[in-house]
């Protein structure tokens, strides 16, 4: 199924990522964490006619991107299989909200402005999430998450989710290319076969599970787990920190963009 | 159903997000007094198998399309309610983080619409009074249909709630809820459908494992009043707040009242229109939306002559943010402070 | 020194659905001894572990780890001292990274960070795979998760090392770097598999399990030279020793 075999590869590359060595990956964790999720506050908090102001917003993402050496065709990627969804409800904007506007001498539909102002917001956000993990990695995330005081229950229970997707994606790559090699008419799994093919894998998952507890026993696991590492910030994780957000909160109240045009137009003349 | 950032305010995704940590910290605090071990490897391979489940295509019969599972439902009745939320919030985490699936600011709404309404009310509400007097066949079909339609209906239902209370789109509520809801429904028949044969297949080979789920959450016992009371009282200063908010923004509100209400109604919305500018104008402390007023104005400002900034609403925008920053906490202070009560209340 | 010691005492055991996997089994092992546990699948051998370990409990009979019954108490206690590597080193390896399952172990015994580190290099360090620290388990080969699991152990610093089935689904050289770490190993060593030639490699003494009883219990080279007893259980030469399969000339004549 190319749904399994896609989020398997796309796993094996954020995790390939996360490992790089580069200044935006020697940062802090929580540092990374907060700048992204200002930054995620600020830009939604805009309108939704919004657009000059939103674009200096590119920036964060331009920055990290290029600094971190991330390659940009999984990124794009990735948008390209979230945007239809916002395309789906945003496409109906022109059709609803048809007060025209006139740019520049052409009339629009003002719906436009907000499909837009909404496809932009939704570019930046999918972009930062993904840059997030791909210079992070699960486990300094799960660092900062305890940083932040978020129950070691959860963390190590979210680590173990996050291990075993890898392994089951397989095991059901597996079953699934088994079943379709004995099944080539049919497109999916029938109905008739829904409960069984669905049950054994259960199961095995249940006996998977009853393993690893055992493991897990067997070298001492109570509650009381402890996770272990701690990262001290220094001073560049700060200045990172504040620098953005001083960039964030200035591009949030002045329209940087019309700014620099209003630069060029005075330069012009 | 996973919702985008794109689609959430600030104010509605910090919102969301308290109310979910909320009532994950209850669950955590409930796991740990259970002193089920056992249940934190559970949760990490139950979790992962609902996952990987989602990449799998079920053929829909009759339609000749596929379908694919949501999983809710099945977590809560193989975990319990607590551990399958749990569960729940890590899948949806790695979804966000690793494909994008449902923003990092939209977290907090995607963790509720999919997994609160499934694990604290559809489970204990409808799956468990049905199945009250033992596990068969019959009833584990019946429930999880149920269960699993009604709490997709809810969760779709909520998705509309917040992008409309986020004023992100120009989307009507009527049209919205008309092109959510019946979605949803066919996508909650089919996830009925597999929560169904699944359950029912662990019955057959399993049963001890169910019936240790359902033994220690006996129906009857209503534990959870406390977050429900909680979560009541917030929703009502939430709400109350946020309509003060999307009131501010009373075109999408009010166009979708223009077409679907009658012509009282929309002398009605004049009013609390009026009298919402002019609170607006007086405490100026609401967030960038502009209103209906100055509105036309203010577009055409922004995007014929250039170079005008209306400072006016993005000053506001940051203030929003700070008080939407105090509203979350606000909400989580007063969950927390009613759960302490009827803890305190309960022990005596 | 007697806390290496392993002795088991009319054990029997039958599993919830009525099969009798163990009927009367007796058997002592001694500091440094490097025992290997054969039979056919379904013999038992697996069970015989696992109620080493205390993931099981007798129907009757005793288990003593340094003169020390297993019960429920004890557990804790015992577990420091035996470490068990599974057959799947996807179920031992649960974190996200080799770096902090190999320190889980110490970890639990709230070691505080420094000492966990120098714990975790050295197991490392012994199983030949420090640069892996920071890998995650699903980017590994075979060889290298079943290294990672036996690190995984190492870092408890048990007495006694049991391990099931150390060799399967590993290529050859992977299977002889696991054959010379075992025999690099100074603990008390309890291996099962159906990789005889092994347990010829590696081990000093043979149980043979079948039926849920001990049928032999005695020196590897008195055993694994016996074709009928092993063909009696279901079990055959090891490779090494059979007669070789393109000249077909005999190893055993040769003395």
């Amino acid at each position: 199924m190319t749904n399994l075999t896609s989020a398997l590869y796309n796993i094996r590359l954020l995790d390939d990522l996360a490992k790089k060595n580069t200044p935006i990956h020697a940062l802090h964790p929580l540092v990374k964490l907060l700048t992204t999720v200002i930054y995620l506050a600020v830009v939604m908090s805009f309108g939704r006619y919004e657009i000059s102001n939103l674009l200096p917003f590119i920036f964060f993402p331009l920055f990290v991107t290029l600094f971190a050496e991330l390659p940009l065709m999984p990124i794009v990627h990735r948008l390209l299989v979230v945007l239809p969804l916002i395309i789906g409800i945003g496409i109906l904007n022109p059709i609803i909200d048809n007060h025209t506007v006139t740019i520049l001498g052409a009339n629009f539909s003002r719906g436009w402005i907000t499909f837009l102002s909404l496809s932009i917001k939704c570019i930046l956000s999918v972009t930062v999430g993904i840059i997030l993990i791909a210079t992070t990695g699960i486990d300094r995330l799960a660092v900062a998450m305890r940083m932040l005081k978020i129950p070691k229950i959860f963390v190590l229970q979210l680590l173990l989710t996050y291990r075993y997707i890898t392994v089951l994606m397989e095991e059901f790559l597996r079953m699934s290319q088994a079943y379709s090699l004995r099944a080539p008419e049919q497109k999916g799994i029938s109905k008739h076969n829904w409960g069984s093919f669905a049950g054994q894998l259960i199961l095995r998952t249940f006996d998977r599970a009853d393993r690893v507890y055992q493991a897990m026993l067997l070298r001492g696991f109570s509650m009381e787990y402890n996770v272990g590492r701690i990262e001290k910030a220094n001073f560049k994780d700060f200045a990172y920190l504040t620098g953005w957000c001083l960039f964030f909160v200035i591009a949030r109240i002045y329209n940087l963009s019309l700014f620099l045009d209003s630069l060029i137009s005075g330069v012009v003349k | 159903m996973h919702m985008a950032d794109a689609l959430i305010s600030p104010t509605v995704g910090f919102t969301m997000m308290s109310v979910t940590a909320g009532v994950a910290a209850y669950s955590i605090k409930k796991i740990q007094s259970d002193m089920d071990e056992k249940k934190i490897p559970m949760m990490g391979v139950l979790g992962a198998f609902i996952f990987a489940a989602q990449m799998i295509n079920f053929t829909i019969p009759a339609t000749g399309s596929s379908g694919h599972l949501g999983g809710g439902m099945i977590l809560t009745a193989l975990l319990g309610p607590y551990a399958g939320f749990l569960a729940m919030a890590s899948i949806l985490l790695i979804q966000a983080l690793f494909f994008g699936d449902g923003g990092l600011l939209a977290y907090g709404c995607n963790v509720f619409n999919m997994g609160f309404y499934t694990c604290f009310i559809a489970y204990p509400y409808i799956y468990k009074l049905i199945t009250r007097k033992g596990l068969n066949s019959h009833n584990i079909f019946i429930a999880s249909m149920i269960s699993a339609v009604i709490g997709l209906q809810l969760g779709a239902f909520s998705v509309v709630l917040e992008t409309l209370f986020s004023g992100k789109t120009e989307l009507p509520f009527g049209t919205f809820v008309m092109l959510m809801q019946p979605i949803h429904l066919a996508i909650g028949i089919v996830e009925g459908l597999v929560t169904a044969s699944i359950i029912n297949f662990v019955w057959k080979a399993r049963p001890e494992l169910l019936e240790k789920v359902a033994a220690s959450e006996s129906f009857g016992t209503l534990y959870l009043n406390k977050i429900l009371k909680g979560f009541i009282v917030a929703a009502v200063i939430v709400g109350g707040g946020l309509s003060w908010f999307a009131s501010v923004n009373p075109d999408g509100l009010e166009w979708s009242m223009q077409k679907v209400a009658v012509t009282t109604e929309l002398s009605t919305s004049d009013e609390m229109h009026q009298i919402f500018s002019i609170i607006q104008e007086k405490t100026a402390l609401l967030p960038d939306y502009n209103f209906k007023g100055t509105e036309e104005k203010t577009v055409s400002e922004n995007e014929n002559t250039w170079p005008s900034v209306n400072i006016g609403t993005t000053v506001s925008g940051l203030l929003g943010g700070a008080m939407t920053f105090a509203l979350a906490g606000l909400i989580g202070l007063i969950v927390n402070l009613i759960k302490r009560r009827e803890d305190v209340s309960a022990s005596k | 020194m007697s806390h290496h010691k392993v002795e088991v005492r009319n054990l029997h055991f039958s599993y919830p659905d009525g099969h009798e996997a163990l009927k009367d089994i007796s058997f002592t092992i001694v500091h440094g001894e490097s025992v290997g546990i054969i039979g056919v699948n379904g013999a038992g051998k697996s069970t015989i572990l696992m109620l080493l370990m205390g993931i099981l409990f007798p129907d009757s009979g005793e288990v003593l780890i340094g003169d020390v019954h297993l019960t429920k108490k004890t557990l804790p206690m015992i577990r420091q001292r035996v470490g068990m590597v599974f057959q799947n080193p996807d179920d031992q390896l649960f974190m996200t990274n080799i770096y902090d399952d190999v320190a889980f172990g110490p970890r639990n015994y709230k070691l505080d960070e420094k000492e966990v580190e120098s714990r975790v290099m050295g197991a490392l360090e012994l199983v030949g795979i420090s640069e892996l620290k920071n890998r995650a388990p699903f980017r590994l080969s075979g060889g290298e998760k079943r290294a990672a699991s036996i690190a995984c152990v190492l870092s408890m610093q048990p007495d006694i090392l049991i391990m099931d089935e150390p060799t399967s689904a590993l290529d050859p050289k992977a299977r002889r770097r696991v054959i010379g770490l075992l025999n690099s190993f100074t603990h008390t060593k309890i291996i099962t598999s159906h990789d005889l030639d092994l347990v010829l490699e590696t081990c000093q003494r043979v149980i043979v399990v079948k039926n849920g009883k001990i049928t032999a219990d005695g020196a590897t080279n008195e055993i694994l030279t016996n074709s009928e007893l092993l063909d009696s259980c279901g079990l055959e030469l090891p490779l090494s020793i059979q007669d070789c399969p393109i000249c077909s000339s005999s190893k055993t004549s040769k003395k």
